[in-house]
């Protein structure tokens, strides 16, 4: 009996040890961080020794998990109303807020799809092939939103509704498409250029005055009981070295993106 | 709440129980009284969409029966689209999801049916069909409405197969519980709650009814 106990004790007092000097960082990440953001936590562990571990969804879907009380740490959202959202309801560090990226919205197809992208554009989408659209859920997914604005900035969202079909967040979009279940998808730029998808298909990209400028902002949340090493991760996302992944999955970058193209909110 | 997702939900469900009944019940007819030594697997298939996750069907609906694979392809020349999106690949899909709710009440009540009674009705000059119908059948009423009920119910609460294959299209692939997963993540707390309140009412007053059929009598009647 005794032995039991002390058993229980010696297995009590490593599990309070192994939380106490727990380095492990979580982070939700907007699904069009997929392929990026697996990079750049590879790079930061090799330099840092520091685990992150990463919850992919769409950036409504994690900001109500956030208010619910999911244990994250960082938050990286496809826009930057969730993260100010979460702000203003005492859930995120104000000071910690920046922008990491601008995300892009690319109309992708199939290698095998007969339809024009270059010539045609968003134009493309008209033709009978098309029997669906996939797009992420616009009522939580920002890149939802931004393709339905730039279906309505190019006047065809009343002829295409009805063949519209919603990812539960872009990633999902992208596979309904890449599956063959819908021939055409409104998806990231990140999505286009990753390695599964890369090979399989080919894209247009829809004009940045097409849609509301998907600004990508980060914040680190309040209830983080590693909020120092959450903000070193942050400092580490806009590190030249990070930079650089984002760039190669096609994000653009906040300064750059100020310069040019019209803001349409 | 979302009438046309509410309506959308009791099509799909009412289709897909009365689809399983006339399925169901030759499919238990056959595990009841079959004798082949490889039965047990044909229950065990029968039996996997109680433990497959919803994942797994989803999946292959869309992948398997997409316009990649030689069986997508032939729907598709079949009927033009794919199966994904379409409230047909809904129905399709429960009707694998919910098989084991129609087909196990079903088996099981004609099981439990005494064989003398068919034996008689065999010596009294019924063929074996006409003595199903007309001595299994009645005496196996509570577990036909059972399974009934039931893969109504499951059909209903539905949820994983629809997120995968559906493509949350309103009034074709939205059903109650993508509405309700919608308004969650979408922080309506409210509108999800009345949404929620239903199905926790219906699935109550319809699992309610299969206990209350399943009780040995009503001696004890709970009014009184």
């Amino acid at each position: 009996m005794n032995l039991v106990i002390m058993f229980l004790r010696l297995a009590l007092a490593l599990l309070l040890c192994g939380s106490a000097f727990a380095q492990e960082l979580t982070v939700a990440a907007a699904a069009d961080l997929s392929t990026a953001l697996p990079e750049i936590a590879a790079k930061y562990k090799s330099e840092t020794g520091q685990e992150v571990k990463l919850t992919f969804g769409s950036s409504g879907n994690l900001t109500t998990q956030i208010r619910n009380g999911a244990p994250f740490d960082v938050f990286f959202s496809a826009d930057d109303e969730y993260p100010k959202q979460l702000i203003e309801a005492g859930l995120a560090e104000n000071s910690s807020l920046y922008t990491y990226a601008v995300g892009h919205l690319v109309l992708w197809v199939l290698s095998g799809s007969t339809l024009d992208l270059e010539k045609l554009g968003m134009q493309a989408l008209l033709d009978p092939s098309v029997k669906k659209l996939a797009i992420a859920n616009p009522e939580h997914a920002p890149y939802g939103r931004a393709a339905q604005s730039a279906l309505r900035h190019f006047g065809i969202y009343d002829r295409i509704s009805g063949r519209l079909v919603l990812g539960e967040n872009v990633s999902q979009a992208a596979q309904f498409v890449e599956s063959g279940n819908a021939q055409a998808g409104l998806i990231s730029l990140a999505h286009a250029l990753s390695p599964a998808m890369k090979s399989k298909g080919r894209y247009w990209m829809v004009p940045s005055d097409a849609y509301p400028k998907l600004d990508q902002a980060a914040v680190v949340l309040s209830h983080s009981k590693q909020k120092q090493a959450a903000q070193k991760f942050l400092e580490f996302v806009r590190s030249p070295e990070a930079v650089s992944v984002l760039k190669n999955y096609g994000f653009g970058l906040p300064v750059e993106t100020h310069s040019g193209g019209e803001r349409t909110k | 709440m979302n009438w046309q997702a509410f309506w959308l939900s009791v099509e799909l469900a009412t289709i897909v129980s009365f689809v399983l009944f006339a399925i169901g019940i030759p499919v238990a007819y056959w595990l009841t009284y079959s004798r082949w030594r490889w039965k047990f697997l044909v229950e065990a298939a029968v039996a996997l969409p109680i433990v497959l996750p919803p994942t797994v069907l989803g999946f292959y609906v869309l992948v398997a029966l997409g316009s990649r694979s030689p069986l997508g392809r032939w729907w598709e020349s079949l009927t033009g689209h794919t199966l994904a999106f379409t409230f047909e690949g809904l129905v399709i899909g429960s009707l694998l999801y919910s098989l084991p709710f129609a087909v196990q009440p079903f088996a099981s009540a004609f099981g439990t049916v005494d064989t003398k009674l068919i034996r008689a009705a065999a010596s009294l000059g019924d063929s074996p069909a006409l003595a199903f119908r007309r001595v299994v059948l009645p005496l196996s009423k509570a577990g036909l409405i059972t399974g009934f009920t039931l893969s109504f119910a499951h059909t209903l609460g539905e949820f994983g197969v629809v997120l995968m294959v559906g493509g949350n299209i309103p009034g074709v692939t939205r059903t109650l519980s993508i509405d309700i997963y919608d308004q969650v993540q979408d922080a309506q707390y409210a509108s999800a709650n009345t949404t929620a309140l239903a199905l926790l009412v219906i699935s109550f007053v319809l699992l309610s009814i299969v206990y209350g059929l399943n009780r040995r009598s009503w001696a004890v009647r709970p009014w009184k």
